[in-house]
């Protein structure tokens, strides 16, 4: 906000000093229509600033002087000398704030009224106060002229070119210690220098995203919306103009998201969401392109309603628009003219629509997506060029040749000496396996024909949709580059994303990652070397284990999912928290069966693991492993299992291990947050807080913003200091508890999980209530 | 109606470009390659703080490539920088730009690339569109050449 404060006041100085001569002409001249009309501007840009930096005061003194301008604009007032005067007067009361602001000190307000007072029709000529000694403070910033930013950055390429260049010729004969000192010190000037100047056009996203959430509350609240934005990769750097580019698109997209995508929150309570919509917003470079999101989880597009508009309006027939595919008919948004929504509202929809978004968005060379999940929200994502932006990126050498890969597609880069790397020729094509991980291998030097490249080291490159290993001669430097677009000649071989000139004086070419993969034909590799696996695995079948389930059916469960087979008793087995728990090692895990498990004596369990989460799967007895053949038949509304195989000239029942965890991870996905109450000691995060990790809680000692714990825990001589909204507390003992004392023994391990779990069941039923 | 004319020297013959086109015509420095880039791309060079993408004249015009040719004419052709290589430049002339007469018949890229006669001193020189030598970008051209 800093920033844009100081933007305002470097912007309303400057208008001031302009309007100077302008108010002294139309002080002479009260009917000359342009003076009035640059005053007008004036306030009205002031009066429109003021309400986005919550300046109240300056922002009523603008909004008085607008109102009286606007009624001589229309012919209703006379500009009289009273009236000029009193405009006057608010115009350089205005010039006194701004200083005011600027120097941090404060002003008085008791004349304002008087002010504001003096632009009434019947007001008596009010004597003009004195002003006193204006303190001006030093202006901390300069607006410049992007094109000049631009000639600087050009000179100072050259500046650099020829820096090197006298390094070159200097290093060619013996030169005096004096000289090379000079020199030195010449380039470090002016390698600081470029990097200054290179930063003047950068300018992270912030300055963008740092007005949304004023912006998102003042569309949501006319509305009575509620909505929560969430802003991530606020710290990508975007060359500045470009930040100006995005504002009005990016600005459009989220009052339509608040206004047509997030509903009321009777609407949204009514369709089973959180009242409040949720935004995101967030940035991320990838490649060579930077990409904002814009995502809510409100109702999405109406394709359905979209398309009988479209009809409606004659813009397509009939046939066409039946003929259309779901994408075509979702881009129909782009239409001139045409919405999804019926009536216009205040905020959105005044006929600036989606195709004006995609078109500016076009014009400066990037491309808009949407994906839309009806009735649950719309994402929209822009994708804009790097060009000119300053990318971090690794230098690699390729026999003579040098090309440039951007760092952040880069996961690592290692040598092919050594056990860690292994190159193997799969059919014709090459496969590199890095620490027993297995990636397609494209050699640079023979994919783009240079001839004696050698490969000594391969780069991890990550795209979108798989990693692969480049072959690369050698890593010779990492820099921080001007990326600039290449001619189309160079661009349409698919694999550069721009070219930079590095200090060296030689041009040199940025790959891009993701088109390197796809000009050399992997189709995303790493799949196809998964299928393959499994294909030979599947020519053995899948090894599962055969067991009679709780209900007596005989099934099997992939082995591979099969952690180990227990014997446990259905005393530790409680309905706790809605489902069945078995409390197990101090820890609890959940259970999954096909009936009810007996109350009483041994029950055996199969332990189950996905390698992250762990549940419990109890069985009357297992019997053997087995292989299950290739061909099951499927079945039919039996969720939880996969199939039917024959073993043994028996039908078995296949578990469906996904559909077990599928409903396991659902609740795992949100898991309950512990907030700990510090006692000072460490005792809970050293002790306590692996504990509870382990049974699948989240643990945390301050809550983030818009977090609620479910169950706060602290020790019973240092009770949090707010109770309040009935959340859920346990309060741990230092000391085993008396007969008749309250708390929990902080190492009855078995009773603190117990009392855990108890809170987070009391808050659900609380929540319940609230929701009911 | 006279124009401004740059006569060059490329292909083995005299040809006239109008100098409207023409950036600057200067030496050339070390062209680094871009692989996989149409052959009539030569590669790309620094021109003071400016990247040009540097076009084998003799290539664009269908013939083999000019291995020697160190000077270009500098033009800018939809916001990008090219550097069209020539053997020699003379300077700059006014002439009169005539049609291409009827009956010449031209071969392949000259075709597409000469827009007009120009005569020096009885001699007639073609008058070349440098836009035209651009290749295009399209991933059409790599599969050629990949065929």
């Amino acid at each position: 906000m800093d920033d844009l404060l100081q933007e305002f006041i470097a912007e309303t100085r400057e208008t001031l000093d302009a309007l100077s001569g302008e108010i002294v002409l139309w002080e002479a001249n009260p009917t000359d229509r342009a003076r009035l009309d640059a005053i007008f501007r004036f306030v009205h840009t002031v009066k429109g600033s003021c309400g986005f930096l919550d300046l109240p005061r300056l922002g009523r003194l603008a909004h008085a002087a607008e109102d009286v301008l606007a009624a001589v604009r229309d012919g209703t007032r006379v500009p009289d000398t009273a009236l000029v005067n009193a405009v006057l007067a608010i115009v350089d009361r205005i010039g006194e704030l701004t200083e005011a602001i600027a120097a941090g000190s404060p002003l008085d307000d008791t004349t304002e009224d008087l002010l504001i007072a003096a632009l009434a029709e019947d007001a008596l000529p009010v004597a003009q106060a004195m002003a006193g000694p204006q303190m001006r403070s030093a202006s901390r910033s300069v607006r410049l002229a992007v094109d000049l930013l631009d000639r600087m950055m050009a000179g100072m390429s050259d500046m650099v070119l020829a820096r090197n260049e006298l390094a070159r010729r200097l290093r060619d004969q013996p030169i005096d210690p004096r000289v090379e000192g000079a020199l030195e010190r010449l380039s470090l000037t002016v390698g600081e220098m470029r990097d200054t100047i290179s930063r003047t056009r950068m300018q992270r996203i912030e300055a963008l995203f740092s007005a949304m959430p004023r912006m998102v509350r003042d569309t949501a609240t006319p509305l009575g919306k509620l909505v929560t934005l969430e802003v991530e990769g606020a710290d990508v750097e975007l060359d500045r103009e470009m930040i100006e580019l995005l504002r009005d698109p990016l600005v459009h997209i989220i009052r339509n998201s608040v206004d047509h995508g997030i509903e009321s929150p009777a609407e949204r309570r009514a369709l089973g969401k959180r009242e409040a919509g949720r935004l995101l917003v967030s940035a991320r470079q990838t490649g060579n392109q930077i990409v904002l999101e814009v995502s809510d989880d409100g109702r999405g597009i109406d394709v359905d309603r979209l398309v009988a508009k479209a009809a409606a309006k004659g813009l397509h027939t009939e046939a066409k628009l039946a003929a259309m595919t779901e994408r075509q008919r979702l881009d129909l948004i782009f239409t001139p003219g045409l919405s999804s929504r019926d009536t216009a509202t205040a905020i959105s929809g005044r006929g600036v629509g989606m195709d004006v978004v995609r078109a500016n968005i076009e014009q400066i060379g990037g491309r808009i997506a949407m994906r839309n999940r009806s009735g649950a929200g719309l994402t929209i994502e822009l994708q804009v060029p790097l060009t000119l932006s300053i990318i971090p990126a690794i230098v690699v050498g390729v026999g003579e040749q040098r090309f440039a890969l951007p760092r952040q597609s880069i996961e690592e880069i290692v040598a092919i000496r050594g056990d860690a790397v292994r190159i193997d020729e799969l059919g014709d094509s090459r496969v590199a396996t890095v620490r027993g991980r297995r990636l397609p291998l494209v050699d640079l030097a023979s994919l783009l024909g240079i001839a004696g490249g050698r490969t000594h080291a391969l780069a991890i490159v990550g795209t979108r949709d798989g990693n692969f290993a480049l072959g690369i001669g050698a890593v010779l430097d990492s820099e921080e580059l001007v990326v600039k677009p290449v001619c189309p000649a160079v661009m349409g071989t698919g694999i550069y994303a721009g070219q930079t000139l590095p200090d060296s004086g030689l041009p040199m070419l940025l790959l891009d990652g993701a088109g390197v993969a796809a000009v050399a034909g992997l189709r995303f590799e790493p799949q196809a070397i998964v299928t393959e696996n499994e294909a030979a695995v599947h020519e053995r079948g899948i090894e599962a284990l055969l067991f009679d389930d709780l209900d007596g059916q005989r099934r099997a469960l992939p082995l591979a999912a099969v952690d180990r087979v227990e014997t446990v008793s259905a005393l530790a087995i409680r309905r706790t928290g809605g489902r069945l728990h078995l409390s197990i090692e101090g820890g609890i895990v959940p259970l999954v069966t096909m009936t009810e498990p007996p109350a009483t004596g041994q029950v055996t369990l199969l332990r189950l693991t996905d390698g992250v989460t762990e549940i419990g799967y109890l069985i009357r007895d297992a019997h053997e492993i087995v292989t299950l053949p290739v061909a099951m038949a499927s079945v039919r509304g039996r969720p939880g299992i996969a199939g039917v195989a024959v073993v043994n000239g028996e039908q078995v029942e296949v578990v469906d291990g996904h559909a077990l965890f599928a409903g396991e991870m659902a609740p795992a996905a949100g898991r309950p947050l512990c907030l700990l109450h510090h006692d000072g000691t460490g005792w809970m995060d050293t002790f306590l807080r692996p504990v509870l990790e382990a049974s699948g809680y989240r643990c945390a000692s301050t809550l983030a913003p818009g977090e609620t714990a479910a169950v706060t825990l602290a020790m019973d001589d240092d009770p949090p200091a707010t109770l309040a909204g009935g959340d859920p507390v346990v309060l741990l003992r230092r000391r085993p508890a008396m007969p008749g004392e309250g708390g929990i023994y902080r190492y009855d391990r078995a009773a603190l999980i117990a009392a855990v779990a108890a809170g987070m069941e009391s808050r659900r039923d609380a929540v319940r209530e609230m929701a009911r | 109606m006279s124009e401004l004319f740059l006569i060059a020297h490329l292909a083995g013959r005299w040809v006239a470009v109008a100098a409207s086109q023409v950036d600057s015509a200067v030496d050339i420095g070390e062209v680094v390659a871009a692989p996989r880039a149409s052959p009539a791309v030569r590669g790309l060079a620094a021109l003071r703080s400016r990247v040009v993408t540097v076009i084998d004249t003799q290539v664009a015009l269908g013939q083999g490539p000019a291995l020697t040719a160190r000077r270009a004419i500098i033009a800018a052709i939809d916001g990008h920088h090219y550097a069209f290589l020539v053997d020699a430049f003379e300077d700059v002339f006014p002439f009169e730009r005539a049609p291409l007469s009827s009956g010449l018949v031209l071969e392949g890229r000259w075709a597409a690339s000469a827009t007009g006669i120009v005569e020096r001193d009885g001699e007639p020189l073609l008058v070349l569109d440098l836009a035209a030598l651009v290749p295009a970008g399209m991933i059409a051209d790599d599969q050629a050449i990949a065929a």
